[in-house]
């Protein structure tokens, strides 16, 4: 009995032993400051005059009354339900055009994937050369043609979609190589069988190949989520979130509270919000949508 | 009627001479075996007759009408492939109904030939499930009905058995060749299997190097083969070729004539064909004996040749012991060196 009970016991301490650096890290880099973030919520933000004192839900409830907040919250919204589905079927239909056999597909698989390789700031850089009235790409283009001077950042009605379509054409590209992968793997056996049945290239590509590929699309809509909501780096150099909130989004808003305006327990309470809305997403694909799916 | 006729069909891929020249037909509500090693360009003449390659020259007609550059769907045929190309994500039946839907044939008559296939494949329990959670044998099964609601002319079959264990290969080949049969389908089978051909073909094609080295039915290819190739392929274990040194001459100098030379000839004899004698043909020793249960390999040596004999049950000789192996006139086989041909079956007119 004993040596096996020594053995036993011997096993977990390395198991733990052998976790114990990541379990360190994870634990101060993300559970600990989400733990923070959520006990800092409940305070009011304390100055040089007047400390932090516990305020319960206070933060909460003045959060309901921000206006600010709810306009940041739609745009958010809004950016999300176009940046994700956009990106995700432009991913899906460049994949597909490289996985043909086509000649110069290295070339065009290249300038897809290049704007994945840029950093968020160089991109929103190049972009608002694209987007500056007057001689900016898309004014050059529209006067072209006789069109008029846009101010296309500045204007509260385009601001957003101006970086929607930025976003969609960052993104892409990164998408499509999950897709391309997963393309790969599917047996030419399974195409060669759906030409002998007679399958047309849409009736197979959405009786066979969409379905297959589900789990990837699965992992891909999980991520563009997530990124939507907290890939805010364009906003920096672009619009500072502006004009009048227009193209401001959640993550910004909180850094806006927390390094602009130095709220940093209502920056804790926007935090814990961010994080109850990704989860709550994140559970709902991985359950209802996982169940449709097919895993080889 | 002829079903598949193939005129001086060529396929290369640069300067990769796939196919060379290759003639044959095929009679309808016949089974056709395509044979041979693999990169003999079997499977690459299946998909030239599928459609899923283009022929570099020559015609390929299927039910008198020229296909050659036809997509597979317009040649009227189906086909299994050798992993089955199921769907995994579709059911069983889905998986059977998938070209049905496709050509869009009307609910009802798709409904009767499900019915009639899943009857006659044993598959009408698992209609729902997935592929993954049938056995091979069943999803060879699929594969095969899918094949038969297509009500096509020309069944083609790539390896079909080769991802199956021993046993179910045995039951499925049966099977195949019984369906076959019933349904009176015109069907070309690709394998490599010399025994899955022998037994289920009507007719056999042996090809190596992209040429058709035999095409007959499968006893001409085991009575006469025609080169030393099919001879030494076809039959297992395969057929003594054997150089007709001194040492042989001397001890056949009886049956062998004279004009045959070690360096233009070779002597081709099955092992199944070689007697243990008391005291004629040619001195031996044993080398190795393999007891296969029903048989017994036994592998000999004389001078610095070998050559292997089969007899019924156990034996009692041992590895070492001294004997004579003969064998009849009409069981050699005479072949041409320099092309591997064969030079005649040593009947007796032949020797004078």
């Amino acid at each position: 009995m004993r040596p096996k009970f020594y053995q036993r016991y011997w096993n977990h301490v390395n198991g733990w032993l052998l976790v114990l650096p990541a379990v360190f890290m994870i634990s101060l880099f993300t559970h600990f400051p989400i733990g923070s973030s959520l006990f800092h919520s409940l305070f009011s933000t304390g100055t040089a005059t007047r400390p932090a004192e516990f305020i319960g839900l206070g933060n909460y409830i003045y959060l309901l009354e921000d206006e600010i907040f709810w306009k940041v919250l739609f745009n958010n919204l809004v950016y999300s339900f176009c940046t994700v589905p956009l990106s995700i079927g432009m991913a899906l239909g460049m994949a597909l055009l490289i996985n043909l056999n086509i000649k110069g597909r290295s070339l065009i698989r290249m300038s897809f994937f290049t704007p994945t390789v840029l950093p968020m700031i160089a991109v929103a850089n190049i972009w608002l050369f694209f987007y500056t009235p007057e001689y900016g790409l898309f004014d050059q283009v529209f006067a072209f043609f006789g069109g008029d001077s846009h101010n296309w950042l500045g204007n509260p009605d385009t601001t957003l979609y101006c970086l929607i379509l930025m976003v969609i054409w960052k993104e892409s590209g990164f998408f499509m190589i999950f897709y391309l992968a997963a393309m790969q793997q599917l047996s030419p056996e399974l195409k060669e069988a759906g030409v002998v049945e007679g399958a047309g290239s849409w009736y197979y590509f959405r009786r066979v190949t969409f379905p297959l590929l589900m789990p990837t699309t699965l992992f891909i809509t999980i991520n563009a989520v997530v990124n939507s909501f907290k890939l805010v780096d364009h906003l920096v150099i672009m619009t500072k979130g502006g004009p009048d909130n227009a193209s401001s989004l959640l993550l910004y808003y909180i850094y806006e509270n927390a390094f602009s305006f130095w709220d940093a327990n209502y920056a804790a309470t926007l935090t814990a919000v961010l994080v109850f809305i990704l989860a709550v997403i994140t559970i709902i694909q991985f359950t209802i949508v996982e169940k449709r799916i097919h895993y080889q | 009627m002829t079903a598949i006729i193939l005129k001086d069909v060529d396929k290369s891929w640069g300067s990769f001479q796939a196919l060379n020249g290759i003639n044959f037909q095929c009679e309808e509500g016949k089974l056709l075996v395509l044979l041979g090693p693999s990169g003999c360009g079997k499977s690459t003449t299946l998909r030239l007759i599928a459609g899923l390659e283009t022929p570099t020259s020559g015609t390929i007609e299927i039910g008198g009408k020229d296909v050659s550059y036809l997509p597979p769907v317009k040649r009227n045929i189906s086909m299994v492939f050798q992993n089955y190309a199921l769907f995994p994500h579709l059911s069983v039946a889905e998986n059977i109904l998938f070209g049905l839907k496709a050509r869009k044939v009307a609910l009802p008559e798709r409904k009767k030939r499900l019915e009639n296939a899943a009857d006659l494949l044993g598959l009408s329990d698992f209609l729902d499930r997935k592929p993954a959670q049938l056995s091979g044998g069943q999803r060879q099964r699929v594969a095969l009905g899918r094949s038969i609601v297509a009500q096509v002319s020309v069944c083609l079959m790539d390896e079909p058995l080769s991802n199956l264990d021993a046993k179910l290969r045995q039951e499925m080949r049966q099977e195949i060749r019984s369906l076959q049969q019933r349904l009176k389908m015109t069907m070309v089978y690709v394998t490599h299997d010399q025994v899955e051909a022998m037994t289920i073909a009507d007719k056999i094609i042996l090809m190596k190097d992209g040429l058709i080295e035999q095409h007959g039915t499968p006893e001409a290819l085991y009575n006469r083969p025609e080169t030393a190739f099919t001879g030494n392929f076809i039959g297992n274990p395969p057929m003594n070729i054997l150089t007709p040194d001194t040492l042989l001459m001397e001890a056949f100098s009886a049956i062998l004539p004279d004009r045959i030379r070690p360096e233009s000839h070779q002597i081709g004899v099955r092992p199944e064909n070689i007697r243990i004698s008391e005291n004629r043909g040619i001195k031996a020793q044993i080398e190795t004996i393999e007891y296969l249960g029903a048989d017994t390999l036994i592998l000999c040596r004389f001078g610095q040749q070998n050559i292997t004999l089969t007899v019924k049950g156990k034996t009692r000789l041992l590895v070492g012991d001294h004997l004579r192996l003969d064998w009849k006139q009409d069981h050699i086989h005479l072949f041409d060196t320099s092309n591997g041909k064969r030079l005649g079956n040593l009947e007796k007119d032949e020797l004078s």
